[in-house]
């Protein structure tokens, strides 16, 4: 059996002190396997951002342990060193492509910049690292070339993708990163990341309150609610034969022919 | 006669740096009454400029073409007093984004109260006793508490119902719903669902129901119009829509969509992205990203053909009909096309 690329074991993190401390994510735990593909599943609050947040270091667990490789990751690095040496570890995208990028940068400038961050490449040899991750998400010359406004919400999608890719992480965190997208553009992202996950051997932590995205795209699925998790196990298994009564109210409320809200509605 | 609104021939323009873009070519479709109608489509399609036409919120200098009819009479020449009470008493809006459509320094009691106080000219304690009714209608407890709670100390999904108790009260005979559920989770999705469907069925208002989500269309709506590039491309009845979609850029959108139960090796996506009317090519907008395109396709503006009760702008029908399954799509998310 493989080791586990990432484990979470009891994470637990809480905001603020005595009557107003807020627990966020309580005592979840769970594994993330070389090449694997794991989704979050949850409503809002249910923690599933401040898991990821915790996992890329930018909250500091309230309980728990982060292992990665082996290595204990629970606390933010230090270092401005061991945080891009992290970098090259995990990677994350956001979901709206509109805030994540700099307005002011140029696509393939913003690309270079990660990549000399990463790796200490000559300039043609950085131009030429640029091209091939352009290559992979499916980018061509006149958008490196071009601001973020000139570019539509996919193709943006498209360049923080590539972006997060050019650490050449072991694990991509994408939160919600499909979600703003309209439907035909998404079914592209989508194709993509299955393409570069089996190109690269990527692991996603695939964040997602769609669950038609999640059956598409991850293995194995944990369901978070109000913190904590609910219910885990292979994504097919989870989907078809949810045993905790809230996936199944998750399910079922999806919309789909002769749904009914009102009946739904009546039963919680 | 039975339609309550009547949208006819409908081109809009509107003023960008100085030059008219069109946004709306030729959009046509009835509403009766009490019925509901769904308006499916991308970013661009139009399907939030169609409803800001019909309420006559379009910006100054807006050019309009075409006709809008509710209940018989011509909206766009509809004035001053007319049109205060078209707006406060017949149609009624609820957006995506409630906050963006509360005061966030007044409480929600204020929002309430406010067109009845001015509309009807109310004293404030009937007014006051009014919404609490109101709220008690969308099942939200405590009224008296909530009237005097401010926009932030409510969740998304309460503020929705709010925002449809004040649209309700007036009880207009026709509802404009932007994506009301887009924000919100699936579980509270539902919860808004059922009370704007309950709201609708006891005091019989149609409503227009504006949505991306063709699932969602497909369960809410009696029938469905499907916009792109700022026209219908097709209309029919929402349970047709996905297993007989007569328009092949529906039978794409359809099949695109990621399945709750299954899992696919590729997802058939459609190449290319979603196009405005602005940039829509000469003949069928939808051409440059269609596996069946033909000559004939970029010949002209196809126009709307009537298949039974249905419509489609595709002048391969009825021949397509039936043969766009998603196998003949396979591989079309090649990196490549994506490109284009």
């Amino acid at each position: 059996m493989t080791e586990p690329l990432l484990v979470v074991e009891h994470l637990t993190k809480t905001f603020g002190r005595g009557r107003a401390e807020a627990t966020a994510v309580a005592d979840v735990s769970f594994a993330l396997a070389p090449g694997g593909a794991l989704g979050i599943v949850g409503e809002s609050g249910s923690g599933k951002t401040t898991t990821a947040r915790m996992i890329i270091g930018l909250e500091r667990p309230s309980g728990g342990r982060i292992m990665f490789r082996g290595e204990d990751r629970t606390h933010p690095a230090r270092s401005a060193r061991s945080r891009r040496e992290r970098g090259r570890d995990i990677q994350i995208v956001f979901q709206d492509p509109y805030t994540s990028l700099d307005r002011r940068q140029r696509i393939g400038d913003c690309l270079a910049e990660v990549v000399g961050v990463h790796s200490r490449l000559g300039r043609d040899e950085t131009s030429k690292r640029v091209r091939e991750l352009a290559e992979l998400v499916g980018l061509d010359d006149r958008q490196l070339a071009a601001l973020p406004r000139s570019l539509s919400g996919g193709q943006r999608q498209r360049v923080a993708i590539a972006r997060a890719l050019a650490a050449d992480p072991d694990i991509l965190i994408l939160d919600e990163a499909v979600s703003a997208l309209d439907v035909s553009i998404q079914a592209q992202i989508l194709n993509l990341l299955s393409d570069i996950r089996q190109k690269r051997g990527v692991s996603y932590l695939f964040i997602s309150h769609d669950l038609a995205v999640i059956r598409q795209v991850t293995d194995d699925t944990i369901v978070m609610r109000h913190g904590a998790v609910v219910e885990q196990g292979p994504t097919a298994a989870v989907l078809d034969n949810p045993q905790d009564p809230y996936t199944r109210l998750l399910r079922d409320s999806v919309p789909r022919s002769g749904w009914d809200p009102e009946a739904l509605t009546a039963r919680h | 006669m039975n339609a309550l609104l009547e949208v006819d021939g409908l081109r809009v323009r509107l003023p960008v740096a100085g030059q008219l873009r069109t946004v709306l070519r030729d959009v046509a479709f009835s509403l009766d009454r009490g019925s509901t109608l769904g308006l499916v489509g991308e970013s661009g399609s139009g399907k939030s400029m169609t409803v800001r036409t019909i309420a006559r919120l379009l910006p100054d200098g807006a050019d309009v073409r075409g006709g809008v009819r509710f209940d018989g009479a011509e909206v766009f020449d509809l004035r001053t007093e007319a049109l205060r009470s078209y707006r406060a008493k017949d149609v009624a809006m609820i957006f995506q984004d409630a906050r963006a459509y509360t005061n966030p320094v007044r409480t929600i009691g204020d929002f309430l109260t406010e067109a009845m106080r001015t509309n009807d000219r109310m004293p404030k304690s009937a007014a006051r006793k009014r919404a609490q009714e109101l709220l008690a209608e969308v099942g939200i407890g405590d009224p008296e508490r909530r009237l005097r709670q401010f926009p932030h100390e409510l969740s998304g999904g309460l503020l929705q119902r709010v925002m449809i108790a004040a649209a309700v009260a007036a009880r207009p005979r026709l509802i404009l719903a932007d994506e009301p559920t887009t924000a919100l989770d699936v579980t509270t999705q539902a919860e808004v669902m059922a009370i704007l469907g309950r709201m609708q069925r006891e005091y019989g208002m149609a409503m227009l129901f504006i949505t991306h989500d063709l699932e969602l269309a497909g369960a809410v709506c009696d029938e469905t119009i499907v916009l792109y590039a700022g026209q219908v491309v097709e209309r029919q009845a929402s349970v047709r829509l996905h297993e007989d979609p007569l328009h092949p850029y529906t039978a794409a959108l359809v099949q695109a969509r990621p399945e709750i139960d299954r899992r696919v090796d590729r997802l058939p996506a459609i190449s290319g992205h979603p196009t405005t009317a602005y940039e829509a090519p000469d003949g069928c907008a939808f051409a440059p990203r269609c596996h069946f395109a033909q000559e004939e396709c970029r010949a002209g503006v196809p126009p709307l053909l009537q298949i039974g009760p249905s419509q489609t702008r595709c002048v391969q029908m009825p021949g397509l009909r039936g043969h766009m399954a998603p196998r003949q799509h396979a591989g079309s998310a090649s990196n490549e096309e994506v490109q284009r």
